[in-house]
C-alpha cells in the first residue's frame, strides 16, 4: 500500500467509527445484544426435557420392577403419574396426554432373569412432541439399565446382553445448551457482521453520500476495506463477549485453544461481511437489502446444522449444506468446545471457511461500481 | 488559442430504448465559467456525471483534465471537484470531519488537511461552526460547504449540479462570489443552473433540449443571435420545441 491508499483508508476507517458512534442505537445494540441472546436464548430454547409423565405397568409386582419404579420415581426428569397392572389403563392415559411414557414390565420378568433370557420390557412413548418423546423414552433406557446393572452387581452375573448401551459422549449430560452456545455465536456474527455492514452500504446509497465518494479516486478495494474492517472488530468483541458469558453463566469454556476459536471466527467473519456486501452491491434499497439478507439468513440458521442436526436431513440437503459457510463454522466451535479438536484435526472446515472468505470479499470489491 | 481542459466529441448516452444524451460535442477552456443550461430531464445531469466519470457513454469520445472519459475515469476523479445537486456530504459528521475526510481521500497529509481547511473556513466566517454537525446547518451553509468541499485537493475543473437550489439570495449571490474566485486563480468551472439571471454570469453558456446541445456561446452573442434582450428568452425560445421534461 502507498501513503495515498493508506491515508485513504485511516479517514474512512475513522470516518466509519465516528458514524457507528454517533448512531443513536449501534453502539447499545453491539453490547446489549450479544448479552441479551446469550443469556436469554439457551435458557429458553431448552430441548433438556424435564418432568416427564410416566405409567408403570407391573405385572411382574417382583423385587426388581420395584426397584425400577423406585428409581424412575427419584429421578428429576420423571413423574410417576400412574400405576396399574392393566396396560389398557396405561394406554387410556397415554391417549388422553396425562402421560409420556409407558413401561410395561412383564409377568415373571425377575424370575426369567434369573434364569434365562428374560422378557424385554417395553416402552411406549407418545410421539407427537417427537422431542419430548424421544428423549424421554431415552431418559427412561438409561433408568432402567441402572437398576438392572445395580442388581447385576448385587445378585452375581445376570443374562442382560440384549439390552443396548445407551452413552452419551462429548456432551455427557446431553445439555441441549452446550449444543446451542455455538449456535447462537454464528446467529450473532450473521446479524452484527453481516447486516450492519450491508445496511450501512446502501444507507450510503440512499443518502446520496456514496456518489460524492464514488466521485473521488477511492479505489473500491479500499473503501470497501474501511467498510468492512470495523465490523470485523466489532465482531471479534461480540466473540469475546458471547465467550465470557458462555463461560460465566454456563461454565462452558473451550476445551482446545481459544486461539483455534477466533481463528475461525475471523475467518467466518470474513466470510459473512463480504457476503453482505454483495448483496448491498445488488440492493438500491434498504427493504431490498433486508428482504434478501433475511432470505439467506434462514437458509443459514435453519440449514447449517445450527438448529438441527446434519447428519439427519435427507440426502440431498446434507450435500446442499456444503455449500454453507456457516455450517463450518459451527462445526468448528462445536468440535473445539464440546470434543477439544485442534486446527490440525479441523483442517477442512478451516480450508472451506477460507475459500468462502477469499471468494466472498473478492465478490464484493468486484460488484462494488463506482461508474454506472 | 486557450488551453482546452474538457473536449468532449459525440458523446452520446442510452438507457435501453431512451437516449438521454446524443451526440454531444464541445470544448471548455481553462479558467473560463461554463454554464450548462437546459430544462429538467434534457439530459444536463446525465452528461455531467459523464464528465465526472460516474458513468460510461454508450459512445464517444472525449477528454477530461488530460484524460480519457472512455477508459480513464479514476485519473480524471484525482483532477476534478464535483458538487452534487442532492446534498451529499455525511450529516452525521461535524464540518471539520467532513473536510478531513475528504482530504485525506484526496491524500492531502495531515498538516496539509490543517491549513487548508483551516484557510477554507476563515474565507467561508465557518470557523465558529468548525464542529457543528453538517445536518444541523442551514440549507445555504450546506451548500457552500459542499463547493468547498469539491474545491479542498485544488481541483483543475469544478463541477457544480444546481448548487444554488432553493438557495436564499443572499446566499446565492455569495456563492457565485466564490465561484469567481475560483475561477481567477485559473480553476475552470461547469456550472448547470435554473437561474438565468446565473447563466448571465457565465463566461459562456450551452443550452441543452431534449439531449441536444442547442446553442452554445457567450451570453452577449446568444442575445444577438436571437435577438432579444436576456438569456432567458433565448431558453424560452429553444425550449418551446422540448418533447421531455413535461414542457
Amino acid at each position: 500500500m502507498n501513503y495515498i491508499t493508506m491515508r485513504t483508508f485511516i479517514v474512512l476507517f475513522q470516518k466509519e467509527f465516528l458514524q457507528i458512534k454517533r448512531n443513536s442505537f449501534l453502539p447499545k445494540l453491539i453490547v446489549a445484544f450479544p448479552i441479551l441472546v446469550m443469556l436469554l436464548m439457551p435458557l429458553i430454547m431448552t430441548m433438556d426435557v424435564k418432568n416427564v409423565n410416566i405409567s408403570i405397568v407391573d405385572m411382574d409386582r417382583s423385587s426388581v420392577s420395584r426397584r425400577i419404579m423406585s428409581h424412575i420415581e427419584a429421578s428429576d426428569y420423571f413423574t410417576l403419574k400412574q400405576e396399574t397392572t392393566e396396560y389398557y389403563f396405561a394406554m387410556e392415559s397415554l391417549t388422553k396426554g396425562d402421560v409420556d411414557v409407558i413401561i410395561m414390565i412383564p409377568n415373571d420378568f425377575e424370575q426369567d432373569m434369573m434364569m434365562s433370557v428374560p422378557k424385554r420390557i417395553s416402552i411406549v412413548a407418545n410421539a407427537v412432541n417427537a422431542t419430548k418423546g424421544g428423549i424421554g423414552m431415552q431418559y427412561a433406557i438409561q433408568s432402567i439399565m441402572y437398576s438392572l446393572k445395580e442388581l447385576r452387581g448385587e445378585r452375581g452375573p445376570i443374562n442382560v446382553s440384549d439390552i443396548i448401551t445407551v452413552e452419551n459422549r462429548y456432551n455427557p449430560t446431553l445439555n441441549y445448551r452446550h449444543y446451542m452456545i455455538p449456535a447462537l455465536m454464528i446467529i450473532l456474527f450473521i446479524l452484527i457482521c453481516g447486516f450492519l455492514p450491508a445496511l450501512s452500504i446502501v444507507g450510503e446509497k440512499e443518502n446520496g453520500t456514496i456518489e460524492q465518494i464514488n466521485v473521488t479516486p477511492v479505489s473500491r478495494f479500499v473503501f470497501t476495506l474501511s467498510k468492512l474492517v470495523p465490523y470485523w472488530i466489532i465482531g471479534l468483541f461480540v466473540l469475546t463477549i458471547a465467550m465470557l458469558v458462555a463461560r460465566l453463566v454456563y461454565g462452558l469454556a473451550p476445551l482446545d485453544s481459544i486461539g483455534a476459536i477466533y481463528f475461525g471466527a475471523v475467518l467466518f467473519i470474513l466470510t459473512i461481511s463480504g457476503f453482505s456486501l454483495t448483496i448491498a452491491n445488488f440492493s438500491e434499497t434498504m427493504q431490498q437489502t433486508m428482504f434478501v439478507m433475511f432470505f439467506f439468513i434462514m437458509v443459514f440458521m435453519l440449514l447449517s446444522g445450527l438448529l438441527t442436526p446434519i447428519d439427519s436431513m435427507p440426502e440431498w440437503a446434507q450435500r446442499f449444506t456444503l455449500i454453507l459457510p456457516p455450517r463450518y463454522f459451527v462445526e468448528i466451535l462445536r468440535s473445539i468446545y464440546l470434543k477439544g479438536a485442534t486446527i490440525a484435526e479441523l483442517w477442512v472446515n478451516f480450508a472451506a471457511l477460507g475459500l468462502f472468505a477469499v471468494i466472498f470479499n473478492s465478490l464484493a470489491a468486484i460488484t462494488y461500481r463506482k461508474r454506472v | 488559442m486557450r488551453e482546452t481542459v474538457i473536449s468532449i466529441k459525440d458523446i452520446t448516452k442510452r438507457f435501453g430504448d431512451f437516449t438521454a444524451v446524443n451526440n454531444m460535442s464541445f470544448d471548455v477552456y481553462k479558467g473560463e465559467i461554463f454554464g450548462f443550461l437546459g430544462a429538467n430531464g434534457a439530459g444536463k445531469t446525465t452528461a455531467m456525471r459523464m464528465l465526472c466519470g460516474l458513468s460510461y457513454p454508450t459512445s464517444g469520445s472525449g477528454i477530461v483534465a488530460g484524460y480519457d472519459v472512455m477508459n480513464e475515469g479514476e485519473r480524471i476523479k484525482r483532477h476534478i471537484g464535483y458538487m452534487s445537486q442532492r446534498f451529499s456530504l455525511y450529516n452525521d459528521l461535524t464540518v471539520w470531519e467532513n473536510m478531513r475526510l475528504f482530504a485525506g481521500i484526496y491524500g492531502l497529509s495531515s498538516k496539509e488537511t490543517q491549513e487548508r481547511s483551516m484557510d477554507l473556513l476563515n474565507e467561508l466566517n465557518f470557523t465558529s461552526s468548525k464542529d457543528a454537525l453538517v445536518g444541523s446547518l442551514p440549507l445555504g451553509w450546506k451548500q457552500k460547504l459542499s463547493f468547498v468541499i469539491a474545491t479542498i485537493h485544488d481541483p483543475e475543473i469544478i463541477f457544480l449540479d444546481e448548487p444554488t437550489g432553493g438557495v436564499d439570495p443572499i446566499t446565492r449571490r455569495q456563492f457565485w462570489e466564490m465561484i469567481y474566485k475560483a475561477a481567477d486563480k485559473g480553476t475552470t468551472i461547469f456550472v448547470t443552473t435554473h437561474y438565468m439571471d446565473e447563466a448571465e454570469y457565465c463566461s459562456r453558456v450551452s443550452i441543452m433540449v431534449d439531449g441536444v446541445i442547442k446553442a452554445l456561446d457567450t451570453p452577449m452573442c446568444l442575445k444577438q443571435q436571437f435577438g432579444v434582450q436576456t438569456i432567458d428568452e433565448v431558453f424560452r425560445i429553444l425550449a418551446r420545441d422540448a418533447k421531455r421534461g413535461g414542457q
